[in-house]
């Protein structure tokens, strides 16, 4: 990712927000600039729940460029509170722990490098729910 | 000299974090043939974690538990050694991670393992002038240990953050004052451009962090006009299980003062965080009323020393965070290879 381009998206990225439609109430993550459902312009930023449930997940062995050191790890769909679904990694968990159906938060993690010298992205995933 | 504010400051809230991964120290002995113990385990990063999402994990947690608005919070410092970026500060990160920006100060302290107690002094006399409402202070570190060297024992990773404000915002625990005490003492240092940081054995102990601490310590006290026993707890940094313990000691504690705030054998030294995490550990479990001494020490050398007075209020503020031990107990044991994959020592 370019550094503008990562820049442009910290805000929502760090703080899980995303965007609603005021026509409709069709919520969004990543934002969208039309609302898929009604077709409305009219989108408002929506700070999304940062609790949700394991729709689906699967475990990554062979990543694709960038992401080699933290393999193997999990990519799970999570449906959030609020309805919204979200691609997601699920960390703090090994793969033979993983359910469907379990409930996880969000955790602030480091998601991708830019070699030893770039810049370092961070941004949300998902971990069992710490109580 | 005693530091007394002109206003009454106290910590509004506070979170902890520590990564879930330990190393046993018996491990480090079984790969390089040791047989020291300074402490049972330590806590280890995951390898997407950094003293950057410890600092932000911990400065959420803060904001739970102060429930305030993070727009109110005008300066955001963190204390670390283990800085992801050489030139470019953790403390926006996690200011606009939690969404303090950008009407907000922001910048990285170092003072080896006190620089978080090094932000509390500078957040206490901001947030004390009225130059801001809320000032956060932040100590994190992912700590270095050279493999074999007697610190890769106890090098650890974790951190806590605390949020001040003033009175009359509610607060969980007023500061009484704060003494400083800094000295040009070379017990510990890592060069630029240095993976590992070296240290001076033996020198290390009472010329630095027993001078230091116990100077800071009884210096507060005298200035106060206190004695161990107006105390009901008090916390030391924490290299290992041993020196806190001795210092505790040597100035007049027992270890029923010390123990809710002894988190290094579970832990490890976490450096910038480690005296700021055996406060949180100390207000997990205090009670109004409680008089609370915190002494850091950071090598190079020096040691802050505050007195706290917890109020009212640390009983009616319903958590929305975990406690500290909620983070001891969660837990998953690793082998020395993977350790070794997780803080980078592999060449590939």
């Amino acid at each position: 990712m370019s550094v503008p381009r990562y820049w442009r998206e910290t805000r929502y990225r760090y703080r899980l927000i995303g965007e609603m439609c005021t026509e409709c109430g069709a919520i969004f993550f990543p934002r969208r600039a039309v609302c898929l459902k009604c077709g409305s312009v009219e989108l408002e930023e929506y700070k999304l729940k940062e609790i949700g449930t394991v729709a689906t997940w699967t475990t990554i062995r062979n990543p694709p460029e960038g992401y080699e050191k933290y393999a193997p790890y999990i990519v799970a769909l999570v449906e959030l509170d609020d309805g919204v679904m979200v691609l997601t990694q699920v960390v703090d968990i090994e793969p033979e722990e993983m359910k469907t159906g379990m409930r996880v938060e969000a955790a602030f993690r480091k998601v991708k490098e830019d070699g030893s010298s770039g810049i370092i992205e961070y941004g949300f995933k998902f971990r069992p729910i710490i109580e | 000299m005693i530091m007394k504010t002109v206003n009454t400051v106290g910590i509004v809230g506070y979170g902890a974090y520590i990564p879930m991964n330990r190393l046993r120290a018996s491990e480090v002995n079984r790969v390089w043939g040791g047989s020291g113990t300074p402490i049972e385990e330590k806590s280890v990063t995951a390898m997407d974690e950094d003293a950057v999402t410890i600092a932000v994990e911990c400065a959420r947690y803060a904001v739970k538990r102060g429930k305030i608005a993070p727009k109110d919070i005008g300066a955001v410092y963190v204390g670390t050694e283990s800085k992801p970026y050489a030139v470019k500060p953790c403390g926006t990160i996690v200011a606009e991670s939690i969404g303090a920006t950008p009407n907000v100060m922001a910048a990285d302290y170092e003072f080896a393992c006190k620089a978080g107690t090094e932000a509390f002094q500078t957040c206490i006399g901001l947030v004390s002038s009225g130059m801001v409402r809320y000032a956060m202070a932040i100590g994190a570190d992912t700590a270095q240990g050279r493999p074999a060297d007697a610190l890769e024992y106890t090098a650890a990773c974790g951190g806590a953050a605390y949020i001040f404000g003033r009175k009359p915002d509610r607060t969980i625990a007023d500061l009484e004052g704060s003494y400083s005490f800094v000295t040009d003492t070379p017990d510990f240092w890592r060069r630029g451009r240095e993976m590992y940081p070296r240290h001076g054995s033996r020198f290390t102990g009472e010329p630095a962090y027993f001078h230091h601490v116990i100077s800071a310590a009884k210096g507060l006290m005298e200035e106060l006009g206190t004695e161990p026993g107006d105390f009901t707890y008090a916390v030391f940094h924490q290299p290992n299980t041993k020196f806190p313990i001795k210092a505790a000691r040597t100035i007049g504690f027992g270890m029923d003062a010390i123990k809710p705030g002894l988190v290094v054998p579970f832990v490890g030294n976490t450096y910038a965080g480690s005296t700021l995490l055996g406060l949180a550990a100390t207000l997990d479990v205090a009670s109004p009323g409680d008089r609370i001494l915190a002494v850091s020490y950071g090598s190079g050398a020096g040691s802050d020393a505050f007195s706290f007075i917890v109020q009212d209020e640390i009983a009616n503020n319903p958590r929305l965070d975990p406690p500290v031990s909620v983070f001891i107990n969660r837990k998953r044991y690793i082998d020395y290879s993977l350790y070794s994959k997780l803080r980078g020592k592999f060449i590939k």
